[in-house]
């Protein structure tokens, strides 16, 4: 039996285009030593630590090693110290691999850490381009936007969603960014601004595709006995889970469905005891890197049924003040630093849970949902975060 | 010790390493049929039956290897498409369309320029190209046992 486990602490960085102030480690220590702050603990009480990027995006390999000092306890007082990197869920899988530290009874209290600058990269597609299948397909200039955009023109034929459906969804992230000080674009943004921005990879515009971030993110995980002590309301996770598809873009030609993110969430679902999603979660932190792709993840994680995402943008059903508020941060849209996002998805959740989103806190919520996606579309990651342990 | 912020340096970096890859078994085979015999070769899983392009030595699915060869058509169906219009640093020169073509006798589709078509002008290109249209591969004359060996697939 799996241990119950609790986020007691969060701690997020200012983001942009380019943190030209800060030294690399000096960006992660802006999290780690947050975090740690939030929770009330000190590096000495740290169990383990487990730390998140993906390497060519920093231009560094191996990043956890220049930021060994900066995840408090792992460098000088030799802590147990993991790295994962699972493409765009490098950060969900950094959240789900502490709570599995904790929750196998190994560890009471584990630091989660990621962390990305793509602003120090300089073409972040070509870096995207290096995960592609290099044999058959990475000559074609493939990287995530045109992927993203396959799944457009699959959703906009099957389902007659619409260039201005997604303008809207760029549109209410970019409001809600708005309230959210760390968030990396923080700028009023019109329908008609989203239409006219440039066209990069039909049917996506500039306006429907995330920035290129550098940020980072630190939360802190413990055991039942330890977060009752550490946290007033903590975060407890209700269920987690991690779903992988095949490899080659073309084997799964269905792109207006995202087929694997619907069997996670019922996976996840029926480990937390949720029947209703549109009910039972009172905000949602979506991996939304593309307009499109929120749309997409409404009808997978059963908030609607398929075909009908667009229907929820329209009615503002996800807006702050809808039924379902997604992404009161702003989204992967108004912020990708990309190995850290997956955990900021997480970070969000939980501040929703602990009641201290501040300016984008969303009224009286009890149970928040937290995803991720990456492998250019293959992977994805769920956890499900509650006032109540489960 | 001055507390005044000061103007931060920048380091320059770059990534130019070398690398080769093999393309294996059964994408050596693809890609000679393709230069040698203008035939595109999938492989058959003998147990799910699915005829898979490109071919790959086990099924994922069933988790079986695999060894029979099928000669599937240079003609097929687009599944879903993009138009690129953007310029990325040491991608190709925009603009370009990316599909995936379902090749009849196949059960999976195969990542493929799009071409023949006007997509300067993206309302054209719009009713040019469509979800489900015929397509009919390029082949190039002088091949070199790539997957550009066939230049794009224009539309049947």
């Amino acid at each position: 039996m799996p241990r119950r486990v609790a986020i007691v602490g969060v701690g997020l960085t200012r983001c942009s285009s380019w943190r030209r102030d800060v030294l690399y480690p000096e960006l992660v220590y802006e999290a780690t030593s947050a975090a740690l702050q939030d929770a009330g603990v000190t590096p000495n009480d740290v169990d383990a630590v487990v730390y998140g990027s993906m390497d060519p995006f920093d231009g560094v390999n191996a990043p956890e090693k220049w930021n060994v000092d900066a995840c408090a306890a792992a460098g000088m007082l030799s802590k147990p110290y993991l790295k994962i990197s699972t493409g765009g869920t490098t950060g969900g899988s950094t959240a789900l691999a502490a709570y599995y530290h904790v929750a196998s009874g190994l560890h009471d209290v584990v630091l989660a850490v990621a962390s990305q600058r793509v602003g120090e990269n300089l073409e972040a597609q070509l870096v995207l381009n290096t995960a592609v299948d290099p044999v058959y397909e990475r000559g074609f200039g493939v990287g995530a936007i045109t992927v993203a955009a396959i799944q457009a023109c699959s959703h906009m034929h099957a389902y007659g969603t619409t260039e201005e459906d997604i303008a809207l969804v760029s549109v209410r992230n970019h409001a809600n960014a708005l309230n959210n000080p760390y968030a990396h674009l923080r700028v009023k943004f019109s329908v008609q601004d989203a239409l006219a921005s440039a066209m990069l990879s039909w049917p996506l515009r500039l306006s429907d595709c995330c920035p290129s971030s550098d940020g980072a993110c630190a939360i802190v995980f413990a055991s039942e006995e330890r977060a009752r002590k550490l946290a007033q309301q903590p975060a407890w996770i209700r269920g987690a889970g991690q779903i992988t598809d095949n490899y080659f873009t073309g084997d799964r030609p269905w792109y207006e469905d995202w087929d694997s993110l619907a069997m996670l969430a019922r996976r996840v679902y029926r480990l937390a005891k949720i029947d209703d999603p549109m009910r039972e979660f009172d905000v949602a932190e979506l991996y939304n890197a593309f307009t499109i792709q929120e749309i997409l993840e409404y009808e997978a994680l059963g908030f609607c049924e398929k075909g009908k995402g667009a229907e929820l943008v329209r009615q503002g059903v996800t807006a702050m003040d809808g039924r379902l508020p997604v992404c009161p941060s702003g989204g992967v849209l108004s912020n990708n630093p990309i190995g850290a996002s997956g955990l900021i998805r997480v970070a969000e959740a939980a501040l929703q849970v602990m009641g201290k989103a501040d300016q984008r806190q969303v009224p009286d919520v009890k149970t928040a949902l937290a995803h991720s996606w990456g492998a250019t579309i293959g992977f994805h990651t769920l956890m499900i975060l509650d006032q109540k342990a489960p | 010790m001055t507390s005044q912020q000061e103007e931060p340096l920048t380091i320059e970096g770059r990534w130019d390493i070398p690398y080769r890859h093999t393309a294996g078994q059964a994408a050596s085979r693809f890609f000679r049929e393709l230069r040698e015999n203008k035939r595109i070769m999938g492989v058959r899983c003998p147990s799910c039956r699915r005829v898979l392009v490109p071919p790959r030595g086990f099924c994922e699915r069933c988790f079986v290897p695999i060894d029979e060869w099928v000669e599937v058509q240079d003609s097929g169906t687009l599944s879903t498409f993009t138009i690129v219009y953007a310029q990325f640093t040491s991608l190709p020169p925009p603009p370009y369309c990316i599909g995936l073509v379902k090749l009849d006798g196949a059960d999976t589709a195969l990542m493929h320029y799009v071409g023949g078509v006007d997509l300067e002008d993206l309302e054209a290109a719009k009713k040019a190209l469509s979800v489900g249209m015929r397509l009919q591969a390029v082949w190039r004359d002088e091949r070199e046992g790539k997957i550009s060996d066939i230049e794009y697939f224009r539309p049947a």
